[in-house]
């Protein structure tokens, strides 16, 4: 897919999901996804902040327990905290010169292979309400058009998220941002169950978790929390025959 | 506001004695209403089936109006547990108070106004509710409402950790540990949750009082043993890992 046609995809995506009934778990990982393919990027995650004011991982382009931890390690120290406490972005062209600063983050980021990270805020008027985190393979800055393509997905998956529309009071702002944090526990222990029937590993149980919701044409909180409560039979969501349409692409990890 | 780091030690603190003592939950609402600007709160333990187990109010009043919720099937605090979202009503005399003609009438003649229901959850695992209760109609202001938000988190975690415990045991006050620093599990202990639910072919929340049981025995964190079992070295079943 091109260029021009991938952010052209990406923005009716995003604003599919302000007049239909979406699930903001699957948003925010189609959102994830578009930033590794339009960017110079070559993993991407999003984080919000809970009530307790630590950033969750919500989405990732990537779901291998490596690239997750990173985001993870954001708890305590990173870009994405900086970006968070501020408000503006925080861009980290070479992470080995940033050592001293963060250093258990600067270690797992290279371990992970990673040499430059970027940090851009997702911003409701004043409110910081997450981060939008790149990695990049090779050293650098993030490219102006980049920055600011990386911006506006932030931007729109924000409103997506909050649905600005409605917004009236902080009840809501919280209460969203509260669902879309326990989807993702949702998620995680629907992955957890996947991994452990199917002999996976977590990214793998992640895949076939959200190709079924796709072929079924489920919202992937829906599936996750049917195959943790039972009601979804998870035989068939691990199967590897699934009906497939003709544009969806073929699962990488299998 | 509150610090949160400062309520979650406070209702840490509160908690530090068996849950299924009633008066450990009452205690809790108590605080909850000491710490927040509302007038009255409960707290209802559930399966999910959302029959209702053990509950605590700080006081005789909210324990009628949160018992009567789960007698008449109605009510915010019912609506949160099956929803498994919070439900804020401002104003009871509001649409939102329409839908519940049985309970509307009973909490406005308690002289309360608006009620506020959060649900105790950790992912698909359903444990109940909170009701914060006010004399004065009017949203929760964004702070109290994060603090709420901290307050169904801690005690869902404080419900999870109790049934972890053996009862016989002393009870030891509860170590910084049991929050791994941040208030909330990592991903792996989700993980690891579903994964033991296989293994042991238990309930998610069974499955992670499982994990929480064994970190206690072990002298371990939750989390380190989440990412044992996440790594396939730890079976909860007891069998060999592969």
């Amino acid at each position: 897919m091109g260029q021009e046609q991938e952010l052209s995809e990406a923005f009716v995506t995003l604003a599919d999901s302000l007049v239909a009934d979406y699930d903001v778990a699957d948003l925010l990982h189609r959102l994830a996804h578009h930033c590794v393919n339009l960017l110079d990027v070559a993993a991407a995650g999003l984080l919000l902040a809970d009530a307790h004011g630590t950033l969750q991982v919500v989405a990732t382009s990537s779901e291998t327990s490596r690239l997750l931890e990173l985001f993870q390690l954001q708890h305590d120290q990173g870009p994405c905290l900086d970006c968070f406490r501020s408000g503006t972005a925080v861009t980290v062209p070479d992470v080995a010169l940033a050592a001293d600063r963060w250093p258990i983050f600067v270690a797992g980021t290279q371990a992970a292979g990673y040499r430059s990270v970027h940090a851009l805020p997702m911003r409701l008027r004043d409110d910081v309400i997450g981060t939008l985190n790149l990695f990049g393979a090779g050293p650098g800055p993030l490219a102006d058009a980049d920055a600011r393509v990386g911006q506006a997905l932030a931007d729109v998956a924000t409103i997506a998220i909050l649905q600005e529309r409605a917004i009236r009071h902080h009840e809501i702002l919280a209460e969203q941002l509260q669902h879309a944090l326990t989807s993702r526990i949702v998620i995680e222990q629907a992955k957890g169950v996947l991994a452990e029937r199917g002999g996976l590993h977590m990214d793998q149980a992640f895949n076939r978790l959200r190709r079924h919701a796709r072929n079924t044409n489920t919202r992937l909180t829906d599936l996750a929390r049917g195959v943790v409560d039972g009601t979804v039979d998870s035989t068939a969501v691990l199967a590897l025959q699934p009906r497939r349409g003709p544009s969806d692409p073929v699962p990488q990890d299998l | 506001m509150s610090e949160p780091g400062r309520l979650r030690r406070d209702l840490r603190a509160l908690l530090a004695e068996p849950w299924r003592d009633a008066a450990a939950l009452d205690r809790l609402c108590v605080g909850v209403v000491a710490a927040l600007p509302v007038d009255g709160a409960a707290i209802s333990v559930t399966t999910a089936a959302a029959v209702r187990g053990f509950s605590g109010a700080s006081d005789p009043i909210c324990a009628r109006l949160d018992d009567l919720q789960f007698t008449l099937g109605e009510g915010p605090c019912w609506h949160a547990v099956r929803s498994g979202r919070p439900v804020l009503v401002g104003d009871l005399t509001g649409p939102w108070g329409e839908r519940w003609p049985m309970f509307t009438p009973a909490v406005l003649a308690a002289d309360f106004q608006a009620i506020f229901a959060f649900p105790l959850q950790i992912g698909a695992i359903r444990l109940g509710a909170v009701g914060l209760f006010c004399a004065r109609p009017g949203p929760l202001g964004g702070e109290t409402l994060r603090d709420a938000l901290v307050v169904a988190d801690v005690t869902a975690l404080t419900i999870i950790d109790a049934e972890a415990r053996d009862p016989l045991s002393p009870v030891d006050p509860l170590p910084g540990e049991c929050l791994d620093g941040t208030g909330v599990y990592r991903a792996e202990v989700h993980q690891a949750t579903g994964m033991a639910m296989v293994q042991l072919g238990v309930s998610a929340q069974e499955a992670l009082v499982r994990l929480r049981a064994h970190a206690f025995a072990a002298g371990l964190t939750v989390d380190e043993v989440a990412r044992e079992i996440v790594a396939r070295r730890l079976r909860l079943d007891g069998g060999l890992s592969g």
